[in-house]
């Protein structure tokens, strides 16, 4: 096996945290705070770690089980999202559904976790974070869907590896609808502004704050650090798409790619510190507007 | 960029129509499209420029990006209706319906026998894609602004069909059609602020129950 293929879920899981350590840092300078540590996720995933949990007598097995399973799908996740032209762990015709429904998968144990404390308030949001991502999914599907179809692979690596400079100058626009469409799918999953605020506790407008309310110490720890992941598989895969760097040399590309995970928590930064969120009632017409692009660019690149 | 580029941002201002419920973003959106459209015959016929094609692009996005706004926004703000609320149409369905329109017009422009070909293939899908988007904005909508609004649309993909099949003599076409949409839209101002002078408001719909 190659051994650059390991080396992408290794660089996931040790600097995830910092890509939200980047735009938590951006977001601070645009306001002109001094902000928090660059390393803070880790210094709290670190505090987590070492506390007990505490758990309702109310709930089960399944509330338990929650981010264990999310973390674990992530993990998996991991090993099938290139990073730019780097080999993945594994690769196989179709495995972007894999992709689409390992989250999918986290999501669903995050929302039953949920519904498992029999809190109206985390059910609230569990219906609010399906809905959302019942739409989502239709967009990312149909963009990746564009994507595959213009590189002539059904393979995220595959996909990803076959953008270059030719590719962009040939195809450019569908490209960019569907650079759009990701960056959409990125912020809802990802839950940030302007989909969900993650800072914000005020009961009517939080979606994935408010189900992970109940989680402590490691069960959290998972959750946080399941968070982080994801976002950076999501960013990973958009930086793979925009950055059509595919010089070759892996250390070259690799660079590229990682400068581009910066600029785009940065980006991510920028977007929360000049955007308010949207009403609720709103996101669903920003989403559906997602799929229409992806739906666009699908289009354009079938013909 | 090339005109595919140009012809893609005209599909995405028909989208944005259909999905905005605000007048004034509407109003801006169209007036968008007009420059777009007007600098379109620039990028076709780039290779043998005239005068006439810059006398067109000129006169097309003074009269559609500038002078049809500020017609429109004051016919908005005399009549004080800032935004459609209740369309017959939602949004939502409304972008669904776009992309519906978007499809069909690609197969429709694969199977129509054109005389002379498109200079670029997106040219006659996106003509067609206006010309749809403009009609169900007429009719999807309550709002007499938005009406206007439709029928500038209309007349946007009539114009891009033209622009890009049409080589010689186009001029005067244009020109005539040019000068029939403004006294339209003219015409149409006017007419919004006398409704909703006499009626207060600009709901077309509920003039059908005016009886004599």
């Amino acid at each position: 096996m190659n051994p650059l293929a390991l080396l992408h879920p290794f660089l996931a899981l040790a600097l995830a945290p910092l890509l939200l350590g980047v735009v938590n840092r951006t977001k601070a300078v645009i306001a002109g705070r001094k902000g928090q540590p660059l390393l803070q996720l880790y210094y709290d995933l670190w505090k987590l770690l070492r506390k007990g949990a505490v758990y309702s007598r109310t709930t089960t097995w399944v509330f338990r089980a929650g981010p264990m399973v999310g973390l674990a799908a992530v993990l998996v996740a991991a090993a099938i999202v290139p990073f730019g032209g780097w080999p993945t762990l594994v690769g196989f015709s179709g495995d972007l559904i894999l992709f689409a429904y390992l989250l999918a998968l986290m999501r669903f144990f995050t929302v039953i976790a949920a519904l498992d404390t029999g809190s109206s308030f985390e059910g609230m949001g569990a219906s609010r974070e399906v809905q959302f991502s019942a739409l989502a999914e239709p967009a990312f599907l149909l963009g990746l869907a564009a994507v595959a179809r213009a590189t002539g692979s059904l393979s995220l690596h595959g996909m990803i590896s076959s953008v270059s400079v030719a590719l962009w100058t040939q195809m450019g626009a569908a490209l960019a609808l569907v650079a759009v469409v990701l960056l959409v799918v990125l912020l809802t999953e990802s839950a940030r502004i302007p989909v969900d605020d993650p800072n914000t506790h005020l009961e009517l407008t939080m979606i994935h704050e408010v189900m992970v309310l109940d989680h402590s110490g490691p069960d959290l720890a998972f959750i946080l650090y399941g968070a982080a992941l994801k976002l950076w598989l999501l960013s990973a895969l958009l930086v793979g798409l925009v950055i059509p760097i595919r010089s070759g040399n892996p250390w070259l590309d690799g660079a590229a790619v990682l400068a581009g995970m910066l600029c785009c928590g940065v980006m991510i930064g920028v977007i929360e510190s000049s955007m308010a969120r949207l009403r609720l009632l709103r996101v669903p017409q920003l989403l559906v507007g997602a799929g229409v692009l992806a739906a666009l660019a699908l289009v354009l690149v079938l013909r | 960029m090339n005109a595919d580029v140009l012809l893609i941002l005209v599909v995405l201002t028909n989208l944005r129509l259909l999905g905005s419920s605000r007048l004034g973003a509407c109003i801006r959106t169209t007036a968008a499209q007009g420059i777009l459209l007007g600098l379109l015959p620039l990028w076709l016929h780039a290779d043998n420029f005239t005068w006439h094609i810059g006398m067109m692009a000129l006169g097309s996005v003074v009269l559609k990006g500038a002078v049809f706004p500020w017609l429109l926004f004051r016919a908005i703000r005399e009549a004080e209706v800032q935004r459609e609320v209740e369309p017959f149409v939602g949004y939502n369905l409304s972008l669904l319906v776009g992309v519906a329109a978007f499809g069909v017009s690609f197969w429709l422009s694969r199977r129509l026998p054109l005389p002379d070909a498109a200079s670029s293939s997106l040219l006659v899908p996106s003509a067609l894609f206006s010309i749809m988007a403009g009609l169900f904005l007429i009719v999807s909508r309550r709002k007499a602004v938005n009406q206007v609004l439709g029928f500038l649309v209309m007349e946007n993909g009539i114009y891009t069909f033209g622009v890009g099949l049409v080589r010689e003599g186009s001029l005067l076409v244009e020109l005539g059609v040019l000068l029939d949409v403004f006294v339209a839209v003219f015409v149409m101002g006017i007419i919004i602020f006398h409704i909703s002078r006499e009626f207060d408001h600009v709901d077309t719909d509920r003039l059908s129950s005016l009886k004599d």
